[in-house]
């Protein structure tokens, strides 16, 4: 389509980039443009793809990662050299801890000045090294296609992760014939580990004998697609599952076998039932710290089997008996045949015993404030699972992975791993974009609100219905809570002295909004929060000292709550 | 304990950024770093000697095998290879005390690398420990200054074709 008459045949390397994202299936791009990608962005011009001009960087990383999360695809974000790459760094590291695939294309000073401490120059492919899964710097325009067709399957194989690109203005700008695209091959790179016989035979083994398995979800489950071996697994096995906020939703949060989140705010039972058990599967989780505090009082009395498709991570918290080192959906989908389906009606016994005698506390409505638990409730009563939840970092976080039901994987956007505020709302965004035929819900702090608040005018540009609901206490909550319990009330630049009027900025950015106030009203709200069309704000004004119970001090073992 | 492993990875910038990235994020002590090319100009040689406990030893070689650029890495064992390491090392000497050090050059194979009226370089050769004999026997004169390679290997069974993995 590019008029390429006056240039023999060649074309311009920022050309060659923008076909290169075409081939490998683009349809999104997020990003924010500047000096040394002004090249580039006139290439786009031209390009089959949408690009989405965000407010912020880092905005367009979390969305490219929202938009990753919602939909299974690769993320695409691009930003200038300098200050728009760094400002995309908290955006890779979020992607990079929660294993989100992600492209990364950053604009860097010409190669002539590399080095030379150039306007908006940053060392972008050196910033970047520890918070991606591979990272480029590519000084020959020749080695762009192929560059850029590694990364992508880079990103989007094995343990998926973000990719990062830097391409210096010379690069873009140089004139070359375009090569045909070669096969990638990179060697020594193993994304589908083939699976070893004896290591399923003895994980088959394993549980024959258990008379209490617990099976610990983590986000290889989604990125594996296993949500149907997986069913089959549990229910034909008599499994119960914890599922991590990475895995909310791969097995459904309604049904009996499910026991919620685990670890530091995870539910009672689930954390007793891990203690109690005498074999602990855990399916492509990596035993967090905040899921197991202690690794010596994490479950005692347990064997630990551990299928993960990256090999590091077996052994590196917890000592591991059974290591399945493949894919899950392939794992599973040999055990399934090879494992005689056993009943275990003792252990489900006292699961369901669990369950009665240490069920979720949940405050009464009674004062005049609305307790935020209600609006959490609210929000699943009124989605059924059928909604994309996206939430922030924080106590509305950890209500949200205790109450929201969820019965499919992908609809609960969540950054676990970084726990970085700020990541709801470009995320909601880029979701929304990615899934336009689910309603898309931000459940957000009023902290961490404020941290990316100007993508309301991307969500408002393109006129993005994503319905916002902040969970406005009033203070930095979780770290109020903190200095509650463990620092004598001293709160600590933990309480605003000054609260913007939410409404009042929603409404300069073109956004419907109000306030909530009373706890009779707050059904009434969510409803017309989420049927009212467009992008809608509610903010709900809550009780300050409400805190995230239970809770397992950092460094306890499953069995150490915290009574206030 | 200590640990030797060797690396097989690509020849592209950054690789050895990677490389040290890694190990020194991940908290492991590096004892030695090596890189050099090899018979393919396409790959590089990298021998690293870490020290820590053994999870961490485990660990260190499981993330090493992760990064992109790496196509093969290998615990090695002192019986599974070849090792040698290069250091210079530069003593204060009076033309009187010449022959004392070089006699003590001789019994290790060492050599002469550079003279001056007052010091005298020597170049070592050999595996670590007889480089670190080499300057325990020196210990008693001045040294002035002193640079070592670290430790480069090569594992035994590369004498073998192994074309399939390259």
């Amino acid at each position: 389509m590019t008029d390429t008459s006056n240039t023999g045949g060649k074309r311009t390397g920022a050309q060659i980039l923008v076909a290169a994202l075409e081939r490998a299936g683009v349809e999104t791009v997020f990003g924010y443009p500047g000096g040394p990608v002004i090249t580039l962005y006139d290439a786009i011009y031209d390009a089959s793809f949408k690009h989405i001009l965000t407010r912020h960087e880092q905005g367009a990383a979390h969305a490219a990662d929202g938009y990753a999360r919602a939909t299974g695809r690769v993320g695409v974000v691009m930003a200038t050299s300098g200050p728009g790459a760094t400002n995309l760094v908290t955006g890779l590291a979020t992607a990079n801890m929660d294993s989100v695939p992600l492209v990364a294309i950053t604009g860097q000073v010409p190669t002539t000045a590399i080095g030379n401490d150039a306007f908006q120059e940053a060392d972008i492919y050196g910033i970047s090294l520890p918070i991606t899964k591979h990272n480029y710097l590519v000084k020959d325009a020749e080695q762009l296609s192929q560059v850029l067709a590694e990364a992508f399957y880079l990103a989007g194989s094995g343990r998926r992760g973000p990719i990062l690109v830097d391409v210096p203005k010379d690069i873009q700008t140089a004139l070359l014939t375009p090569a045909p695209a070669e096969p990638v091959i990179i060697p020594g790179y193993e994304p589908e580990p083939p699976l070893q016989d004896d290591q399923l035979a003895e994980l088959a083994e394993a549980l024959k004998f258990s008379r209490r398995p617990l099976a610990y979800l983590g986000g290889g489950v989604t990125a594996s697609g296993a949500e149907e071996e997986l069913f089959r697994f549990l229910t034909e096995n008599d499994i119960p599952a914890t599922a991590t906020l990475m895995a909310k939703g791969v097995f459904p949060d309604d049904h009996p076998l499910a026991l919620g989140l685990p670890g530091m705010h995870g539910t009672k039972y689930a954390n007793l039932a891990i203690y109690e058990s005498d074999l602990i599967l855990c399916l492509g989780a990596r035993f967090d710290d905040r899921v197991a505090g202690n690794v010596r009082r994490f479950a005692p009395n347990a064997r630990v089997a551990h299928v993960d498709i990256d090999a590091a991570e077996i052994g590196k918290r917890v000592d591991t008996h059974l290591p399945v080192v493949g894919d899950l959906k392939a794992v599973l989908a040999r055990v399934l045949k090879t494992v005689t389906p056993v009943a275990r009606p003792d252990w489900l016994r006292r699961i369901d015993e669990l369950k009665q005698k240490y069920p979720l506390p949940l405050p009464p409505q009674d004062g005049p404030e609305i307790k935020p638990q209600s609006v959490v409730l609210a929000i699943s009563e009124a989605t059924r699972g059928e909604a994309i939840i996206v939430t922030d970092v924080g106590q509305h976080q950890m209500w949200a992975a205790q109450l929201i039901v969820s019965t499919r994987p992908r609809r609960f956007l969540s950054s676990g791993g970084l726990g970085t505020m700020g990541y709801g709302l470009p995320a909601a965004m880029g979701a929304q974009i990615g899934r336009p035929d689910l309603p898309v819900v931000l459940i957000c702090g009023d902290g961490g609100f404020q941290m990316n608040i100007q993508e309301l005018a991307t969500i408002r540009e393109h006129d993005l219905p994503v319905k916002i609901a902040i969970i406005n206490n009033g203070c930095l909550g979780m770290v109020r809570q903190w200095q509650q319990f463990f620092y004598k009330e001293r709160y600590s630049s933990s309480i605003w002295k000054h609260e913007p009027d939410f409404v009042k900025i929603a409404e300069g950015y073109g956004i419907p909004s109000r306030r909530v106030t009373e706890p009779a009203e707050v059904s009434r709200a969510v409803r017309a929060l989420l049927d009212s069309p467009g992008p809608q704000l509610v903010d709900f004004k809550v009780d300050m000292f409400e805190n995230v119970m239970p809770m397992i001090p950092a460094g306890g073992g499953q069995t150490d709550f915290y009574e206030c | 304990m200590k640990k030797m492993i060797s690396l097989l990875v690509r020849n592209r910038p950054g690789v050895l950024s990677h490389v040290a990235g890694l190990v020194t994020r991940r908290g492991y002590n590096v004892e030695s770093i090596a890189a050099g090319p090899t018979e393919n100009p396409a790959r590089t040689r990298i021998t690293l000697v870490v020290s820590g406990d053994e999870r961490e030893m485990e660990q260190v070689t499981r993330q090493l095998r992760k990064l992109i650029d790496c196509i093969e890495v290998r615990d090695l064992k002192y019986s599974e290879a070849v090792t040698g390491e290069v250091a210079l090392v530069t003593v204060a000497v009076e033309p009187e005390k010449r022959l004392e050090i070089m006699s003590l050059a001789n019994t290790f194979g060492a050599r002469i690398a550079d003279l001056d009226e007052n010091s005298l370089t020597l170049q070592v050769v050999g595996s670590s420990h007889m480089v670190d004999m080499v300057i325990t026997g020196l210990a008693p004169y001045h040294i002035k200054a002193m640079a070592r390679t670290g430790l480069v290997a090569l594992p035994i069974d590369s004498r073998e074709n192994r074309e399939s993995l390259l």
